[in-house]
């Protein structure tokens, strides 16, 4: 008896979910329909007709639009890919300035994780490209022997150029990030027992070691989940690009729709493409997860 | 157990029966009488055209445009609520019905207008704009050759965009666009020196630069690189109110034609009253012939629209004259028998 009452509530919990989804869907074609908008994605073979500042394949505003949507992903994997790095890199620096036994350094991770924390994303994105960047004048170049130069037009590092809009994009995303990391490095380190401190300490491993080869090995397991759910986030806030001018999937996507006039085919499109982003990340850290987990079952 | 069970099944058909229950076909006139409040997309953002004024207020061509339209259906212009939306949002602001129509500097172009495109249906167009560039003054740039290679400020989702691209193509010059979502980031990048240039409708810019700190260190090229007829627009299927904005924005421009203004309309209306061979004027004016009624609106609707915004001459004194923030020659926005290309059909 127990058991069938639990099979009919299930089965009507899914009834119930099938049933509005269907009115969702049969609702939206009825509507597609009637305002003469039904599904159709033929216009992805057509010439987009708009040109891009940054394309990393061949790109001309005679290329169709399904071409244009792929450099856009490609723009937006790229921009995701570096500042992730970054965001690590920055992240971990912090995370372990905060933990150590150094005051100045903590009090100046601990504020800057407080001023990046408590001040939105949009904001800090355009703070870099409006005041960061753009205020640099033509001529005011930080010049450094055809190494390093930084003006208005970008950053050029031997001979690699990235336009401001990515810089801007770049630092927001990775500074912005880096803050949120550095509190989960933290929390991983703490959840470490104070015991394995003092005892890696009485036996008189210097601290840095001790650090990287006894606390950070037990602390990853409780770093990789959160640190996977910040990158799944920043992939996702990689779409304020369009505040700043660069050409993500997103704002090539909104251009789309303004001339087709295909929203809702070039929302799945939208939705397909930050699935697949985000699908790649967590695959891989779950992978990385695995390993780590693997690795400690054999120690 | 079968209860619970009956319940989820009756619950489920009687949801999918409501989904079946498609909406019936009322026209947004009705609605927007019925409301009593007539919802216009506008900008927002372009001085002369529509700008948030300092008092809360919105002012501007488009603007009165709306105030016209409710003049007309609802009989008073104060009954409008203004909503701000970007160039990406207009369009499906209006296919969802979250506005009932967008008086919003949008140029008339086919893909816009038709059932394959946009599905929109536009009014007459009541400015005839054309983009151009504008560049500092000492920047040594004269012409679109001279900005090969450069950088170009772009608003991103506009015919600008296209038309940008359409230039420097058929010329065989490569150039960068930086686009924003925001006419203001297109200023902010220029004026920091992103671009060389920014490029927008002649109006924008104009309107643009009589916001900076030094206007005269700025020059709009003199090419010209596409037209840009501005026009209100509303649903493409909805044909009944398609039809009144059409004769609204008619009547703007045959009272200017006629001389018929703010200040003399109720002479006129007297006019008409006492003079029975006045044919025309009294079909104009509502006073014989029933026209308003063909198009579901009173048939004194012109001269409620007139009462309110005055004539189209009048309007765009107001705006863009002479002795207005955003001074614009009216060029190709004449009259048809003074030089431009407004001209009205006639009421019959």
């Amino acid at each position: 008896m127990k058991r069938s009452k639990k099979i009919f509530l299930q089965l009507g919990a899914c009834i119930i979910f099938i049933s509005v989804v269907g009115i969702l869907i049969n609702n939206l074609a009825i509507n597609l329909t009637r305002t003469g908008l039904g599904f159709n994605f033929n216009w992805l073979f057509k010439p987009a007709s708009f040109a891009l500042a940054e394309h990393p394949l061949p790109y001309n505003s005679s290329d169709s639009y399904a071409w244009a949507l792929f450099i856009g992903w490609l723009n937006s994997l790229k921009v995701i890919f570096s500042s992730l790095i970054l965001a690590t890199i920055l992240g971990i620096l912090i995370g372990l300035a905060r933990t150590v036994k150094n005051s100045l350094l903590g009090l100046i991770s601990a504020g800057y994780i407080t001023i990046i924390r408590q001040t939105p994303l949009l904001l800090q994105l355009m703070f870099w490209y409006f005041v960061g960047f753009l205020s640099l004048k033509d001529d005011m170049f930080i010049n450094i022997e055809s190494i390093f130069r930084i003006s208005n037009q970008g950053i050029n590092i031997l001979g690699l150029t990235l336009s401001s809009e990515f810089a801007a994009l770049l630092f927001g995303l990775s500074i912005f990030t880096s803050a949120y990391i550095a509190e989960v490095i933290r929390g991983g380190i703490l959840s470490v027992s104070r015991g394995q401190w003092e005892a890696f300490r009485s036996l008189g491993i210097s601290e840095i070691k001790g650090l990287f080869s006894i606390i950070i090995p037990q602390a990853l397991p409780a770093i990789i989940p959160g640190l996977t759910s910040q990158y799944l986030n920043l992939a996702k806030n990689s779409t304020l690009a369009i505040a700043v001018g660069y050409s993500d999937i997103y704002a090539i996507n909104d251009t789309i729709i303004n001339q087709t006039g295909r929203a809702i085919e070039c929302f799945l499109i939208l939705l397909i493409s930050f699935l697949l982003f985000n699908l790649l990340i967590s695959n891989c850290m779950e992978f990385f997860n695995r390993l780590i987990i693997n690795s400690k079952k054999y120690n | 157990m079968r209860r619970l069970f009956s319940g989820i099944v009756g619950l489920s058909m009687l949801l999918a029966s409501c989904a079946t229950l498609n909406q019936k076909n009322q026209s947004r006139l009705d609605l927007i009488k019925k409301r009593n409040e007539l919802i216009c997309g506008v900008s927002g953002k372009i001085p002369g055209f529509s700008f948030l004024e300092r008092d809360g207020s919105y002012q501007g061509l488009d603007v009165d445009i709306c105030k016209a339209f409710a003049a007309g259906i609802i009989g008073d212009s104060e009954r409008v609520q203004y909503r701000p939306l970007t160039a990406a949002e207009r369009f499906t602001a209006i296919k969802t019905g979250e506005i009932d129509l967008l008086s919003r500097n949008t140029t008339f172009t086919l893909s816009r207008d038709s059932s394959g495109g946009n599905g929109l249906s536009f009014a007459p167009v009541v400015f005839h704009d054309g983009q151009g560039l504008m560049v500092k003054k000492n920047s040594g740039l004269n012409s679109l050759e001279d900005l090969a290679n450069k950088s170009i400020c772009v608003g991103s989702g506009t015919t600008t965009e296209q038309n940008i691209n359409d230039a420097f193509e058929s010329a065989s010059l490569p150039y960068v666009p930086i686009k924003y979502q925001d006419l203001n980031q297109v200023v902010a990048g220029y004026l920091q020196g992103r671009c060389s240039a920014m490029t927008s409708d002649r109006s924008q810019l104009a309107a643009a630069r009589s916001g900076f700190k030094n206007p005269k260190e700025h020059i709009i090229l003199d090419d010209v690189l596409s037209k840009e007829p501005l026009a209100p627009a509303s649903d493409g299927q909805d044909q009944k109110l398609a039809d009144a904005m059409r004769w609204i924005v008619f009547a703007l421009i045959s009272a200017e034609e006629q001389e018929i203004t703010q200040s003399n309309i109720d002479e006129t209306v007297q006019l008409a009253k006492n003079n029975p061979q006045l044919k025309p004027l009294r079909r104009f004016l509502g006073i014989d012939g029933g026209l308003g009624e063909k198009i579901g609106l009173s048939n004194d609707f012109v001269v409620k629209v007139i009462k309110t915004t005055g004539n189209y001459g009048e309007i765009y004194e107001r705006n863009l004259g002479q002795n207005s923030e955003v001074p614009i020659p009216r060029g190709l926005n004449e009259l048809y028998n003074k030089g431009g290309i407004h001209i009205s059909p006639p009421f019959n």
